[in-house]
C-alpha cells in the first residue's frame, strides 16, 4: 500500500485535534451526554476503513476478519446516530405542544 | 475501470466535504438551540463518506490501493460480503437503538463505542497480517490496535455494569494495579515483536529477529488477546457511578484508534475525524472528571466505592412523612428548589414532575431545578429528561449558580438522587470527600423521595437523611409525585 506522506498526514492530524479542542471548549454541561454520542458517532468513520480493507481481502481470514471489521464499524454508525438523535430530540422542544409526550 | 487518478480525487473530495460536514456537526452540536440538526449534518457526512467507499472500492480499486492486484472475482464476492455486512451491523443496530429506554442511553453509547474500537483493532489487525506497509505504518497500526482492543474490551465491561448485567461495584483483588500493568507491557513487548520480525514482506525493519517459542501469527493473535485483556482489566475496578467518565475516555480511545489506522491505511477521513473525537473526547472527559473533583487517575485506579467508612456513627434517624403532608408545606412554600437524580429516570416520573410545578407555579410558588454536574448516570442526564418533559431551560440551575439559594429556599425536595447531596462530602475520611454537592441540607426544610432504604451509587451512608429538618417520602418516584399533584390540587 502506498503510504501517505507522513509529514503532511502529520500536520493534519494536529490541526484536527486543536480544531476538535476549540469546538468543544465552551460546551454547557447539559450537552455533555449528546457530545459523547455525537462524537461517538463520527469515529463511526472506521467503517470506511473496515469497507476498504474488506473489498480487498484476498484470503478466507482477511475476509472473515474483514467482514467482523465491517459488521462492528456499521453498528457503530447506525446505533450511534440512532442513539445521539434520540437524546437530542429530547432537547427539540418545535415538534411537540405542552403535555403531548404521554406515552407511559 | 475508471481512471484512478481522477476517481481518487472525486473520493478525496467527498472525504474533505464529509470532515467539513463532520466539524461543523460538532460545533452545531455544542449548542443546545442547534443541537438537533448537527447530528443531521454528521450523518449527512458520514453518508456520503460511506457511499464514496462502497462505490469507488468496487469500480475503481486503485483509487484505494494504487497498482492493486485483485481479481474481478475475489473483489466482487467481497463487496457481496461488505453489503451483507453493512446490512447485518447496521440493521441490528439500529433496531436495538430505537427500542431501548431513554434510561438506558449510557450504556448504548459504551456498547457502540466499543464496536467502534473493535472495528479499528480489526482494521489493524489486517493491515498488520497483509504487511504491506514500511515499518513506521506498521507501528502505528500496532498502536491503534492496542489502542483500538483496549476500547472493545473495556466498553464491553462498562456497558454490561450499566446494564446490570455484571456486578455494578468495583472488581478488586490483591495485586491488581501489578497485573494490569504487566498485563499491558507483555501486549506492548508482543506488538513490537512482530515489527522486529521479518517474514518475508516489506514491512519490517529489514532484520530478521526470531520470534523465539511462537511465530509471527502466534505473536499478533497474543498480541490481541493480551490488548483485549488489559481492556478487561482495566474497567472492571471502576464502579457504576464512575462509568460516564470511563465510557467518554473510551471513546476518545476509539478516536486515536481509528485516526492511527487513518495513517496505516493511507485514509485522510479517518486521520481527521479521528483527532477530532481523540481530542474533543478527551477534553470532555477532563470535565466531567472536573464536574465531580476526581481527577482521571482517582477515577482509574482508586477503585471508588469498593471501600466503606468506618466508624461513623449516624446520629437521629431517618423520619418518613405522609404525601398529603409534604403537599401542604409545599403549597405554601415561598420557593421550592427540586434535586433530580438517577432515581427520577428509573421511575420516569420527569412528566409528574413538570405536572407538579405546573400547579406550584399557579399557586406563586417559585420552583427552580438544581442540576448537579453528575446527577444521573451521565453529564446532562436530568437536563435532557427535564427538557423532554417540557420544563423551561430557564428553570434548570447548575450546582454553582443555584448552591447558595438553597438557605433562602423553604424546601429543597431531592428526588431520587442521593450521592450528589450527600452532606458525608464535606466530611475528611468519607469516600465522598471532596465531591462538590449540591448543598440541599440548607433549606429549611428537605424532602427525600426515596424508594427504599438502600444507599446510592458509591455504597455510602447519607447524613442528609438523618437531618432534623429532613423527611422521607418513600415510595416509586412517579407514583410518589403523582399523590403530590393530586394532594396540591385539592388544597
Amino acid at each position: 500500500m502506498t503510504a501517505i506522506d507522513p509529514i503532511s498526514a502529520g500536520f493534519i492530524a494536529v490541526l484536527a485535534a486543536f480544531t476538535g479542542y476549540e469546538v468543544i471548549a465552551r460546551v454547557p454541561s447539559l450537552l455533555h451526554t449528546p457530545l459523547m454520542s455525537g462524537s461517538n458517532f463520527i469515529h463511526g468513520v472506521v467503517l470506511v476503513g473496515a469497507m476498504v480493507a474488506l473489498a480487498f481481502a484476498t484470503n478466507p481470514a482477511e475476509q472473515v476478519l474483514g467482514f467482523v471489521a465491517v459488521v462492528l464499524g456499521a453498528a457503530n454508525v447506525t446505533g450511534g446516530y440512532a442513539v445521539t438523535d434520540r437524546i437530542l430530540e429530547m432537547f427539540d422542544r418545535s415538534k411537540k405542544g405542552p403535555g403531548a409526550k404521554k406515552e407511559d | 475501470m475508471l481512471d484512478p487518478t481522477y476517481s481518487g480525487y472525486v473520493k478525496d473530495g467527498v472525504y474533505i466535504l464529509a470532515t467539513i460536514l463532520f466539524i461543523y456537526a460538532l460545533h452545531e452540536m455544542s449548542n443546545p438551540a442547534t443541537a438537533r440538526k448537527g447530528v443531521l449534518w454528521a450523518g449527512a457526512g458520514m453518508f456520503l463518506a460511506v457511499l464514496v467507499t462502497a462505490i469507488f472500492s468496487g469500480a475503481s480499486p486503485d483509487a484505494f490501493v494504487p497498482g492493486i492486484n485483485i481479481s474481478q472475482g475475489q473483489l466482487e464476492e467481497n463487496l457481496g460480503l461488505m453489503a451483507i455486512a453493512i446490512a447485518i451491523g447496521g440493521g441490528l443496530a439500529y433496531l436495538w437503538a430505537i427500542r431501548v429506554k431513554m434510561t438506558d442511553m449510557p450504556q448504548m453509547v459504551a456498547i457502540y463505542n466499543g464496536m467502534g474500537g473493535g472495528a479499528a483493532a480489526g482494521i489493524a489487525a489486517l493491515a498488520l497480517i497483509a504487511r504491506t506497509d514500511t515499518v513506521g505504518y506498521l507501528g502505528l497500526a500496532v498502536v491503534g490496535g492496542l489502542i483500538g482492543s483496549v476500547s472493545f474490551a473495556g466498553s464491553l465491561i462498562a456497558f454490561l455494569k450499566l446494564q446490570g448485567w455484571m456486578r455494578q461495584k468495583p472488581i478488586t483483588f490483591p495485586g491488581q494495579q501489578a497485573i494490569n500493568i504487566i498485563v499491558l507491557l507483555a501486549a506492548i513487548v508482543f506488538g513490537a515483536v512482530t515489527l522486529l520480525n521479518d517474514s518475508g514482506h516489506v514491512g519490517a525493519i529489514g532484520t530478521s529477529v526470531a520470534i523465539p517459542f511462537v511465530g509471527i501469527n502466534t505473536a499478533l493473535l497474543l498480541f490481541f488477546v493480551l490488548g483485549l485483556g488489559y481492556g478487561f482489566m482495566m474497567a472492571i475496578p471502576i464502579g457504576g457511578a464512575d462509568m460516564p467518565v470511563v465510557i467518554s475516555l473510551f471513546n476518545a480511545f476509539t478516536g486515536m484508534a481509528v485516526a492511527l489506522d487513518g495513517f496505516a491505511t493511507s485514509n485522510y477521513a479517518m486521520i481527521v475525524a479521528g483527532m477530532l473525537v481523540g481530542s474533543a473526547g478527551s477534553l470532555l472527559t477532563l470535565l466531567m472528571a472536573k464536574a465531580m473533583n476526581r481527577s482521571i487517575s482517582n477515577v482509574l485506579f482508586s477503585a471508588f466505592g469498593a471501600t466503606e467508612e468506618t466508624g461513623v456513627e449516624m446520629k437521629g434517624s431517618m423520619k418518613p412523612i405522609e404525601a398529603a403532608d409534604v403537599a401542604a408545606l409545599l403549597a405554601y412554600a415561598g420557593k421550592v428548589i427540586i434535586a433530580p437524580g438517577y432515581g427520577m429516570a428509573v421511575a420516569q416520573a420527569q412528566h409528574k414532575v413538570k405536572e407538579m410545578m405546573d400547579v406550584l407555579e399557579k399557586k406563586d410558588v417559585v420552583v427552580k431545578f438544581a442540576i448537579h454536574p453528575v446527577a444521573g448516570r451521565m453529564p446532562g442526564h436530568m437536563n435532557v429528561l427535564l427538557a423532554e418533559a417540557g420544563v423551561p431551560y430557564d428553570h434548570l440551575y447548575d450546582r454553582d449558580e443555584i448552591n447558595q439559594e438553597f438557605a433562602s429556599a423553604d424546601v429543597a425536595m431531592v428526588i431520587g438522587a442521593n450521592d450528589v447531596v450527600n452532606p458525608a462530602a464535606r466530611r475528611q475520611g468519607s469516600p465522598l470527600f471532596g465531591m462538590p454537592i449540591l448543598d440541599v441540607d440548607a433549606a429549611k426544610n428537605v424532602i427525600v423521595l426515596k424508594r427504599g432504604q438502600g444507599k446510592g451509587f458509591a455504597g455510602v451512608e447519607n447524613d442528609l437523611f438523618y437531618k432534623d429538618n429532613t423527611r422521607m417520602l418513600y415510595g416509586d418516584a412517579q407514583e410518589t409525585v403523582a399523590k403530590l399533584v393530586q394532594e396540591l390540587k385539592k388544597l
